[in-house]
């Protein structure tokens, strides 16, 4: 007969998971630093700042807070992952409003996944804090 | 910057394989496996997809 699973105990939300989580999407790889993960910090760091700053470098858009239509506001999530990376360019005015060549595509689609790709990292400090993964 | 599509491909997988490597797997050996394996997949998927739009154009 097999032998019943073991079911996984439900980990307590913690302020400090939470900060963790807050942490990494406003600063990439700063939810991982607060938990003395350097290196995995360093290399998410420098992953999410590198799709980013190569975005920007590729003329790509950065999406701004009045969208025009529903997959620009699509955009706008994908970009505000990036925490204050997304802030700065915003402010800064960086980046294209409008997309004219191959590469400038590239460039946008580089710039979303970035804070997608940072805010994959942030839950995933989020669940070091909680002990969900080690 | 203009990177060719092939270029951004590869940058693309390399940062997108790290993220998923370290954010996926538990310990470091893992990690660079799994990572290592992401990346092939992205870069091994464009070639085949590039070879199949070929067929499909000739």
């Amino acid at each position: 007969m097999a032998q019943a699973r073991a079911v996984p105990q439900s980990e307590e939300i913690t302020g400090f998971s939470i900060l963790a989580l807050i942490a990494g999407w406003l600063v990439p790889g700063a939810g991982h630093f607060i938990q003395k993960r350097w290196i995995r910090g360093t290399l998410l760091a420098i992953s999410v700042l590198a799709m980013f700053v190569l975005g920007l470098m590729m003329n790509g858009k950065v999406y701004d807070a009045h969208p025009g239509d529903l997959l620009d506001m699509l955009g706008i999530v994908g970009d505000i992952g990036s925490g204050i990376l997304y802030i700065v360019a915003a402010v800064g005015s960086l980046g294209h409003s409008a997309i004219q060549m191959a590469s400038a595509d590239y460039g946008t689609k580089f710039i979303i996944v970035a804070g997608l790709m940072n805010i994959v990292a942030a839950v995933d400090a989020h669940h070091i804090a909680l002990g969900k993964k080690k | 910057m203009q990177l060719s599509h092939f270029t951004a491909v590869l940058v693309f997988a390399f940062f997108v394989s790290i993220v998923f490597g370290i954010t996926q797997k538990d310990n470091t050996k893992d990690m660079i496996r799994y990572g290592a394996f992401c990346f092939a997949l992205f870069a091994g998927g464009t070639i085949a997809a590039s070879w199949l739009m070929w067929f499909i154009r000739h």
